[in-house]
């Protein structure tokens, strides 16, 4: 795009006059912003990744308690992993109508997400406080803290995603979908599915393998 | 999209609400990364609650799920592709990926080896690695 769109903003900038500024940076700002997400997504990436790596070091050292098999209700983690699932696609809804224009379809389905986002937050907690209540808390064992470690950042990462959904929607009802919101909800886009292919890494490691003998 | 980012904005927001966009997906490319997820969700949870395979074979077979689901959900949720800002993400995804592989490899084969190495007196011969794998 940058021969065709450089030469218009130079054309519209001799017009406007100070449009000199436009020319120089015109190149991608709007993409600056998505890259630069994306590093950060990158980087948190990493942060889990050595969450991971501490489970898989740690997680077979039951100190004398229960193991994963014993713990683990394979029902529920599916239940969980199938709302994750459908709000990453009310999301890409979300998206779809934002980019179409449509304000009140767009705020609808950010709505149904974030629905999905605190039933998965709200079986999480209450599976944790089960955990926590049958003695299997995150000083039991080793397996038991990398596990809370683990599950509990991503579990952190969807409740702040959850806020900025929550604020997203307030700022696209107020100010509608502007190139700044549609902006803010591509970067919100990326980090909640982001946050859903740290789930598939999870529920196969942590739940799945966990439960395997 | 443009004509309405051009309501919220002003003479350059025809421009910027095309850079927006970035790479967005189509309802066809979420419905077919929908539809893939599900079903690469439910064989492993299937295989694992109904005791298809033998222990050892379910953990590889679930593996390569999980790892066909990640790009699953990279081409069709995050829209990864190779000129997505100007092959920039891609850079950085594969950046990120082999300092990954070599973390993870190298922690779990170190720890691995540590764990099989360190604790001869606790346990005889082969029973070293069970012996450390009772530590706290």
């Amino acid at each position: 795009m940058s021969e065709f769109t450089a030469s218009n903003q130079a054309e519209a900038g001799n017009a406007v006059g100070d449009a000199s500024r436009y020319y120089v940076t015109e190149h991608h700002p709007e993409n600056g912003t998505l890259l630069g997400f994306w590093m950060y997504l990158m980087s948190d990436c990493l942060i889990f990744a050595c969450l991971f790596a501490t489970y898989a070091v740690l997680g077979r050292n039951y100190a004398g308690g229960p193991s994963g098999a014993e713990l683990f209700d394979l029902k529920l983690v599916a239940l969980n992993t199938a709302f994750l699932l459908v709000s990453s696609i009310t999301y890409g809804f979300a998206m779809l109508s934002a980019h179409k224009g449509f304000k009140s379809k767009a705020i609808l389905w950010l709505g149904v997400t974030g629905v999905f986002g605190l039933a998965f937050l709200s079986l999480e907690i209450y599976e944790f406080v089960h955990l926590i209540h049958e003695g299997a808390g995150p000083q039991r064992s080793g397996f038991l803290t990398s596990f809370f470690a683990l599950v509990g950042t991503h579990g952190l990462h969807v409740t702040f995603g959850v806020i900025w959904l929550v604020t997203l929607m307030f700022q696209v009802g107020k100010h509608g979908l502007t190139v700044e919101n549609l902006r803010r909800l591509t970067c919100l886009s990326m980090f909640w599915h982001f946050l859903d292919v740290i789930w598939i890494g999870v529920f196969t490691f942590v739940y799945l393998m966990g439960t395997l003998p | 999209m443009s004509d309405h980012s051009n309501h919220g904005h002003d003479h350059h927001g025809h421009h910027h609400g095309h850079d927006a966009g970035g790479s967005h997906g189509s309802l066809k490319d979420y419905t077919i990364g929908f539809i893939l997820s599900v079903i690469l969700t439910a064989i492993p949870f299937w295989l694992v609650m109904a005791k298809v395979l033998p222990p050892g074979t379910t953990g590889y077979v679930l593996m390569a799920f999980a790892a066909v689901q990640v790009v699953v959900h990279m081409i069709y949720f995050l829209h990864l592709n190779s000129s997505a800002e100007h092959g920039w993400s891609m850079m950085a995804t594969i950046f990120t990926v082999i300092v990954l592989v070599i973390m993870m490899a190298g922690s779990i084969w170190v720890m691995y080896h540590m764990n099989a190495n360190m604790m001869p007196g606790m346990d005889a011969g082969s029973d070293a690695l069970h012996g450390a794998h009772d530590m706290p």
